[in-house]
This record gives structure tokens, C-alpha cells and sequence, in this order.
């Protein structure tokens, strides 16, 4: 339904004016508008030096230079050590670069007897087809240890960093932010029918990439990253509220101290029996079958998790700091 | 070396580069993005296919992820919704000036 407008009250509207404005009838800013060139601002030599003072009252004040020379002498060495220190770094690292072996020497690190020895006894002591994970999950088994350590730490660390404060104040916008009001997905149509279609296959090509990685390919950083993926495709289709049914930071907790420690018990007792060398009642099964080669399933099912896990953890954190 | 390996190469220097010197963010983590997904394929090419399994899902996919996160955190790049408000905002401010 549209409405009349006398002439008078029409030329007073907003649609008028932008109408003038586009056809370029007459400029709106003419004869509204002084324009006036700017002075060249100029150095106020006194106030220049007054704020100079100030500074050095101030820094006077705060470090009490009075009683602290050696404040001073620290702010006055700092530059001339911190060049040296770099120049000291430099040359320490360069000195160790040169001191490496030649390449291409016979008696190497890279060409000792452990890589043969790895590539010639590795299937039969691991049990694993795919030697890469037979050797990061039996023979260093303690370093992937430490790596999932490094990660737990990490999102331990994201968490104090990132976590929103549920003590600010009402209806600010950390507070919608904390309810993911501001990031609640817009029903994107595109978005949820891909994700709906993808989702269910991501995961279980993840859960694939683990199970399977004594067989071939994979292994439990590289499925746990995409199952990590899988998730935060879910996520930031269908949001948070769907994805806290069956994840919170309660359940990744959980999950990570139980995957960590159960990775703890099994090398553990792994070390006990003396690695490679006593018999374990841990039968090595059949190679390629996808229950053989000992330990290195569960341990990857264990590094899968804590890697899926601390994946997502760091997007719900990045996104709106908890879940 | 292949003519194939070669232009994953060259693409793969360009793409450095190309980080390097872009001048918007997000340009840069998408260029990111692109470099960690041709290094997958190289992986591959290198007979390293755990690596390219793993350089695919956190580098090109939740590295980017958290880059952009970070860069919608700081406000580098605005959703929608925060693009609609602001320009609601300058309607205003156009028709207060123009009363």
C-alpha cells in the first residue's frame, strides 16, 4: 500500500535528497559545509622538551633510579648486550653447524647400524607392515609419549589462556560471545547439507587411518588430526549446542588423562618386561592381520584420541574461549 | 625429477613468497593454506604418505582454521552480520548529518 505525499513534505525526505544527490542536481554539502585548509601543524619546542623531562621523572620514579644503579647500568648495557648476545648465539650455532659430519661419510650418524637393523629385524620384532609406525610406536615409543604430553600441555595452556571469564559483565559482548549468541550458526543451508553429507565419512576415515596404521599409512596423530577436523566441520555447521550432547571439556578431559594414562600403563609395562628383549605375553599376531603387532594398536587408538580431542578443544577455544 | 615435481616446486616458491609479501592477512593464510596443500601432494610425490596425510588435515586444514578464528578474534576480517551493523551505523550517521 503506498501513500501520497504532498510535493512540500516529499522535497523534505531522506529519498528526495539522496535522488538530488545521485542525479547531481545540486550538491547537498553547498552552502552547509565551511571547508577551511588546515594549518600545518607545528612543533611545540617547549612542550617537546617538557614531555622529555616527564619521561625521564617518570622512569626516575618507577624504577627509583636513585637507589637502583643498577637499573641504570642494565638500561644503559642493554642494547650493547643484546647485540652480542645475538652475535654469541650466531657464531655458537654456526661453530655447531660446522662441526657436523661431512655429507655423504660412511661412518655418519644417518649410516650406523640402527636404520639397517630397523629396515632388516623391524617386521619381525614390531609386528608392523608399515615400518614408520613400528618405529615411532615401538622402538621410540617414549618420544611419541613425550608428544602427546607436549600437545595435552598445549591445550592445557590454550585453556588458561583463552577461557573466557563467566564473572564480566551483563549483556556485553564477551558475555554473548559466552553464550554463542554471536557465533550460533545462521542455518546456513550449504554449509549444513555438506556437512551432514561429509561429517560421517571424515570420521570414519579417521577412525580408518587409525586402526589401520600398522598396516599402512597413518597413524594416530594423522587420524586424530582428521578426526579433529571432521569435528570442527560439524561444529561450526550445526553449533555448539548439538556438538555438547556428546562433547564437552568434561568428556575431552576424560578422554585425554584416560588415553594418556592408558598409554602410560601399557608402555610401562612394556619397559618392564624389557622392551625388545624378554618375551611378553603380548602375542606380535599375524603381520597384516589388524590384530597383530602387540601394543601399537592400542597405543595409536591412544594417540588418536588425545590428538582429536586437543584439535577441537583448540577450535572451541579459539572461537568463543570454552565449550 | 618429473615436470610434475618441478611445477609443485615452482608453485611451492611462489606461494612463500607470496605469503610473505601479501599484503592483507587473510590473503596470506589462504596462500598459506594453498602452500600446505601442495606440500601434501609433494609428500606424496616423495613417497612419504603418512607425512601427506598429516600435513592435509593440520596444515592446510586446522592450521587455517585456527589462523582465520584468530583473525575474526582481532577483528582483521568482519562476518555478515558485524558488516550489516556497520553499515547500518554509517546510514545513521549519513542521515543525522544530512537533517
Amino acid at each position: 500500500m503506498s501513500r501520497k505525499l504532498p510535493r512540500e513534505r516529499y522535497e523534505k525526505t531522506l529519498s528526495y535528497r539522496l535522488k538530488i544527490w545521485l542525479e547531481g542536481s545540486r550538491d547537498p554539502y553547498l552552502g552547509n559545509l565551511e571547508i577551511r585548509p588546515r594549518e600545518p601543524r607545528q612543533e611545540d619546542e617547549a612542550a617537546l622538551r617538557r614531555m622529555q623531562e616527564d619521561r625521564k621523572r617518570v622512569r626516575a620514579r618507577v624504577y627509583d633510579t636513585e637507589h637502583n644503579r643498577e637499573v641504570v647500568l642494565f638500561q644503559k648495557m642493554y642494547r650493547g648486550f643484546s647485540l652480542l648476545f645475538c652475535v654469541l648465539l650466531v657464531a655458537m650455532l654456526l661453530m655447531g653447524v660446522a662441526d657436523l659430519p661431512p655429507l655423504g661419510e660412511a661412518d655418519r650418524p644417518v649410516n650406523n647400524e640402527v636404520s639397517r637393523r630397523y629396515i632388516e629385524k623391524g617386521l619381525e620384532e614390531t609386528g608392523a607392515v608399515n615400518l614408520v609406525t613400528g618405529m615411532i610406536l615401538d622402538y621410540r615409543a617414549f618420544d611419541t609419549l613425550g608428544e602427546s604430553h607436549v600437545l595435552f600441555i598445549a591445550a592445557c595452556t590454550v585453556l588458561i589462556l583463552l577461557r573466557a571469564d563467566s564473572k564480566k559483565g551483563k549483556n556485553s559482548e564477551e558475555e554473548a560471545e559466552a553464550h554463542d549468541r554471536a557465533y550460533e550458526p545462521k542455518n546456513d543451508v550449504i554449509l549444513q547439507t555438506a556437512a551432514r553429507l561429509l561429517v560421517p565419512f571424515i570420521l570414519i576415515f579417521g577412525i580408518y587411518i587409525i586402526l589401520c596404521g600398522h598396516l599402512g599409512p597413518g597413524g594416530g596423530f594423522s587420524g586424530g588430526a582428521v578426526i579433529g577436523a571432521g569435528l570442527i566441520l560439524y561444529v561450526s555447521a550445526f553449533g555448539f549446542a548439538r556438538a555438547e550432547r556428546f562433547f564437552t571439556a568434561r568428556t575431552y578431559k576424560r578422554m585425554s588423562f584416560g588415553a594418556l594414562a592408558c598409554y602410560c600403563v601399557l608402555k610401562t609395562y612394556s619397559f618392564y618386561t624389557g622392551a625388545n628383549h624378554l618375551e611378553s605375553v603380548i602375542p606380535l599376531g599375524t603381520p597384516g592381520a589388524i590384530l597383530s603387532s602387540g601394543l601399537i594398536l592400542p597405543l595409536n587408538i591412544c594417540v588418536g584420541v588425545v590428538v582429536a580431542g586437543t584439535m577441537y578443544t583448540f577450535y572451541g577455544m579459539f572461537r568463543k574461549g570454552g565449550y | 625429477m618429473t615436470v610434475f615435481t618441478c611445477i609443485l616446486f615452482l608453485f611451492l616458491i611462489v606461494c612463500a613468497v607470496g605469503a610473505s609479501l601479501s599484503g592483507s592477512l587473510l590473503n596470506t593464510v589462504l596462500i598459506f593454506m594453498s602452500y600446505s596443500l601442495v606440500m601434501s601432494i609433494v609428500w606424496v610425490v616423495l613417497e612419504a604418505p603418512d607425512l601427506a596425510i598429516t600435513e592435509a588435515a593440520v596444515g592446510a586444514g586446522i592450521t587455517t582454521v585456527l589462523f582465520v578464528l584468530t583473525l575474526k578474534k582481532i577483528h582483521a576480517i568482519m562476518g555478515a552480520e558485524a558488516a550489516g551493523r556497520e553499515a547500518e551505523s554509517e546510514l545513521e550517521h549519513r542521515r543525522r548529518r544530512s537533517l
